[in-house]
């Protein structure tokens, strides 16, 4: 399709520029803060569902390149749009779509100068996203990687004033940093020394590393975008980060910027290196089995709602490295077609994840403008203040728990098929590991359950656990619509596999070479390999299930009665019953804390029986942090001191120094 | 020839589903009566269920005053998701029209999605109890429901299929094989159902001792019509695990679809099968011993080995 000579990557680039007018605008309107939020955002928004609708159009397209004449003399700034970037602008503008919307409502009662500035940062960080997905060079690549990681730590520390904000997005800082760094090195290696030209991507294609050194690419770029996506153990920024930005930015960080770096994997393994070791699967693989436990883990027994959310990404990032691990031990032994079913469940759940995930987090928005409240200790019974939240919210629960018909449960089945059609691969301890990499998957999805019943039954259900801040109330329109939008989102990604299977081919093609190709098995049925071996028709089993039960509505009511009547809670019998008789969010995860013990790094304080006024104490640290973190730290910390001892900040100290060095450097030449 | 299959399985899945709703209190009620026998009680009938189903629909629903739209809704969710569950079990006969919508994976899938709508409903009044129970459930099942699936996955992978007609068709219609892979497979399956139906060792059915019941707790709130819908569901729930023991393990004397001949034998197959099942299960819930709720886990984590053991056998010697 060829629109009078504009290609895809022309109007994404238009679109990239609209963005950041948009966000200088807001800059300038700052005395008008109720322009930026019901026009700026809003119109960010419709910027956004653009975004995706290019990345739809360009998805069936060949790459279109361009070369923009800014950037370094010998260097400049290479775009392109192929398949791979055009799915993650999908998953970019369709996540976004909603969460801008959702923004205009969040950031209404903000001050008018910091709001112009957020404005700003908001769309920078947008469309520094999409240009990372476009970028064609390593230098602009970092330059919008860097951009990307600069937006969102001032997005992070909006609320600067508070120190542990400013501690989190320091943190933040550091890791993206450290990260940043492997990756360049990554780069580095891939251009061999073949001077400056040889930075851009279509150069590094063409080049041939020897294993040695594609694995030392790899081993790099897993380190440096894993960093970003929250790999262990470089994971300890998520839990900070998440929770100390506003909810909106929250959304854009776990469920779409956390996928920039999913992207960058897939590109620099599958794309820039042009051999696949059966190691790095095994590597990958492993790594991700490790972080989602331990995501899911750690997400079971938090008290604060974001930062539960937050491990929970974590957990989900997991279950994705675990997909490009098994597409790349696929991919290595020539399985192409397994290859092609893993990735697509990798794909896929990516675009689940920056569904669900956004629609929860700007749910925990909600409840924190409406409560004021993140401790979810203090919560309970907000269904009723909250319909609206509850409703919408209870769709991203489910997908998130990966339960039939929703989304969650698509990308799981994917999955788990790759797992059952892989036995057969001619390295025996590969086919030992790939059963028990199913059982942690399939433990993981169920403890993700676990933890999302928690979270919204704490929240939403019960009775409210003591006095609320302010009386809580429900969303506003522009949140709700930016809530259903994501809900929505969910449902159809789970109905309409087929059609969404479909379009990921472009992708898996592009990558390792070979669509799914829905087996012929018509729209209705979901069936990566054979209809005869494993197949799934959501609308069927949505038709199955409410069919039954409406069924069964009509029936009891029409040959028995309808009569209700209210009455106090029966509970056993029991007289006396407050609401501090429910479980708490602690008390909801301490089972988790006691069977996984040695995971922990628990403190707790029991009050003795005979105390007038017990109090009890418990907190469940991470172990990498003490174990790994903190050492680094005192050893930076020592190695300072002992810099310090040369650096006095006395000018004739230093002037001496120069004076010592000169006299050295004479004696010797 | 095509179209006349079809309306067949339309009718064999039409008759299944009447089947099993119908028969499924049956079910409880035997187990009830068994138990009854072995500890020397005279025990209340079998159609003591049915009695039980019939009064509570009779009877005005109470509701605790801030009773969500969720705590109404769940009743008819669960009894959807479980009536669901156990008509597209084949039992009685392969080639359900219904079952490529729905493999293994997904049976899993609709057992979960009945359990975390239970779970939020035993939250939603905000009682003591309530909560207890849907914690413990959670805890339960997070083990439970990972062991069932392995327990799946290795018939899928004898099978080469994840679809349960081609699953029970490769087991029941070939020649008679056995599986050391299922041995474990069959042990993890029953600490399973165990659990997942609220039986001795993890939970007990018949007990209102407030601090070892794990699913009597959630379901306190609940009377009338929506108890007695609840109560179906385990009861369907019960009949649908047994169900799939038997059609993994047991799955002899299936009839294929069109084959009118072997249909009566079919059904005295799964009656004589059922009731074996059913006694079985009232030994073992005789002869064990409730445990302590921290002990529930690692029951659970052995079901959870034995059924990754046995898949890994599978793939170690590929039978």
């Amino acid at each position: 399709m060829d629109i009078v000579g504009v290609l895809p990557l022309d109007a994404a680039g238009a679109l990239v520029v609209l963005w950041l007018v948009l966000g200088l605008l807001g800059l300038a309107m700052q005395h008008r803060p109720h322009i930026i939020t019901n026009v700026i955002f809003p119109v960010g928004a419709f910027v956004s569902l653009a975004v995706a609708a290019t990345g739809l159009w360009a998805l069936g397209e060949v790459a279109s390149v361009a070369t923009l004449p800014l950037g370094l003399p010998d260097l400049p700034f290479h775009l392109r749009l192929d398949p791979l970037s055009a799915l993650f602008l999908i998953l970019l503008g369709g996540a976004s779509f909603g969460v801008s919307l959702f923004s205009a409502g969040y950031f209404k009662s903000m001050q008018g100068d910091t709001l112009g500035l957020l404005c700003l940062e908001y769309h920078l960080f947008l469309a520094s996203m999409a240009l990372v997905l476009l970028a064609d060079d390593a230098y602009m690549f970092m330059v919008a990687w860097e951009t990307m990681a600069l937006s969102s730590y001032f997005l992070v520390t909006t609320d600067h004033h508070v120190p542990d904000i400013r501690k989190a997005g320091y943190l933040y800082l550091l890791v993206a940093h450290v990260g940043a760094i492997a990756i360049l090195l990554g780069f580095g290696v891939m251009q061999g020394g073949h001077g400056i030209g040889a930075y851009t991507f279509a150069a590094m294609r063409e080049a041939h590393l020897s294993a040695f050194w594609s694995s030392v690419v790899f081993l790099l770029a897993l380190f440096g975008f894993g960093a970003k996506a929250g790999l262990l153990p470089l994971h300890v920024w998520l839990p900070e980060a998440h929770p100390a930005a506003p909810s909106p930015v929250s959304a854009l960080m776990s469920g779409i910027m956390l996928k920039t770096a999913i992207y960058g994997i897939l590109r620099v393994t599958f794309d820039l290196l042009d051999t696949q070791l059966w190691w790095w699967g095994v590597l990958a693989l492993a790594l991700g089995l490790i972080t989602a436990i331990f995501g899911v883990m750690f997400a079971a027994v938090q008290v604060d709602m974001k930062r539960l959310l937050a491990y929970s990404s974590i957990e989900n990032i997991g279950l994705l490295l675990v997909g490009i691990g098994l597409t790349i031990i696929f991919h290595a032994y020539d399985k192409d077609a397994l290859a092609a079913l893993s990735l697509t469940a990798t794909l896929y759940h990516s675009l689940n994840h920056a569904v669900f995930k956004s629609l929860l987090f700007i749910g925990t928005g909600s409840i924190l403008h409406s409560t004021g409240e993140r401790n979810m200790g203090r919560m309970g019974g907000l269904i009723h203040d909250m319909p609206w939240v509850a409703a919408l919210m209870l769709v991203g629960v489910l997908s998130i728990s990966g339960l039939p018909p929703f989304n969650g449960f698509v990308s799981e089945w994917l999955l788990l098929q790759a797992f059952l059609l892989s036995p057969g691969l001619p390295n025996s301890y590969i086919n030992m590991l790939i059963p028990v990499a199913a059982a942690v998957i399939a433990l993981a999805a169920a403890l993700a359950a676990y933890v999302m019943v928690k979270f919204y039954g704490i929240i939403f259900l019960g009775q409210p656990r003591g006095e609320a801040r302010n009386p809580p109330h429900d969303a506003g329109i522009w949140k709700r619509i930016g809530m259903g939008w994501l809900a929505l989102g969910c449902v159809t990604l789970g109905l309409a596999p087929v059609f969404v299977v479909q379009q990921l081919d472009h992708v898996t093609q592009m990558l390792v070479g070979r669509g799914l190709g829905n087996a012929a098995a018509g729209w209705l049925f979901l069936a990566p390999v054979d209809i005869e071996r494993a197949s799934y028709s959501p609308v069927y089993f949505l038709l199955a299930v409410v069919g039954v039960m409406l069924l069964t509505a009509l029936v009891v009511h029409r040959y028995y009665h309808g009569r209700l009547r209210r009455g106090p809670a029966w509970d056993c019998g029991f007289p006396a019953q407050t609401s501090r008789m429910q479980d708490t969010a602690e008390g909801f995860g301490q089972p988790i804390r006691r069977i996984f013990e040695p995971f922990f790094r628990i403190e707790s304080e029991l009050p003795s029986p005979f105390d007038t006024h017990p109090r009890y104490h418990g907190r469940s640290d991470d172990r990498i942090w003490f174990a790994l973190y903190l050492p680094i730290k005192h050893l930076t910390e020592k190695l300072s001191s002992l810099a310090s001892l040369l650096q006095h900040g006395r000018i004739h100290l230093y002037l001496s120094y120069t004076f010592v060095t000169l006299v050295v450097l004479l004696a010797f030449v | 020839m095509e179209n006349t299959n079809q309306a067949l399985g339309l009718l064999f899945q039409f008759y299944q589903s009447l089947l099993v709703v119908l028969l499924a209190p049956l079910l409880t009620g035997w187990v009830n009566q068994c138990r009854a026998w072995l500890q020397n009680r005279s025990g209340p009938g079998l159609l003591q269920p049915y009695r039980t189903l019939r009064k509570l629909f009779h009877k005005d629903a109470v509701m605790a005053f801030n009773a969500s739209p969720l705590f109404r809704a769940t009743p008819y969710i669960l009894f959807g998701c479980m009536w669901l569950a156990a008509a597209i079990i084949p039992i009685i006969a392969v080639n359900l029209p219904f079952s490529p919508a729905a493999d293994v994976i997904a049976l899993v899938g609709v057992f979960a999605l009945a359990r975390v709508f239970i779970a939020l409903a035993a939250m939603d009044i905000g009682t003591a109890f309530g909560t207890l129970g849907a914690r413990r459930e959670m805890l339960v099942s997070f083990l439970a429901e990972p062991a069932l699936l392995m327990v799946l996955f290795t018939a899928s992978l004898i099978s080469h299929s994840t679809q349960l007609p081609r699953i029970v068709e490769a087991l029941a219609l070939q020649q008679f094989v056995l599986y050391p892979s299922l041995a474990f497979a069959g042990l993890a399956f029953v600490i399973v159902l165990l659990a997942e139906n609220a039986r001795i060792p993890v939970d007990n059915p018949g007990t209102h001792l407030e601090l070892t019941m794990i699913h009597e707790a959630m379901i306190l709130e609940y009377s009338a019509r929506h108890l007695a819908l609840v109560e179906w569901a385990s009861s369907l729930k019960l009949f649908a695990y047994i169900s799939i023991g038997i059609a993994l393990f047991v799955p002899y004397g299936i009839a294929d679809v069109g084959n009118w001949g072997a249909l009566p034998l079919a059904i005295v197959a799964l009656l004589v099968k059922l009731a074996l099942a059913g006694a079985a299960l009232a030994l073992l819930e005789t002869l064990l011993a409730k445990m302590r709720i921290f002990r529930a886990p690692e029951f659970m984590g052995t079901a959870f080995l034995l059924a990754v053991l046995g898949l890994l056998i599978h793939f170690l010697l590929g039978a």
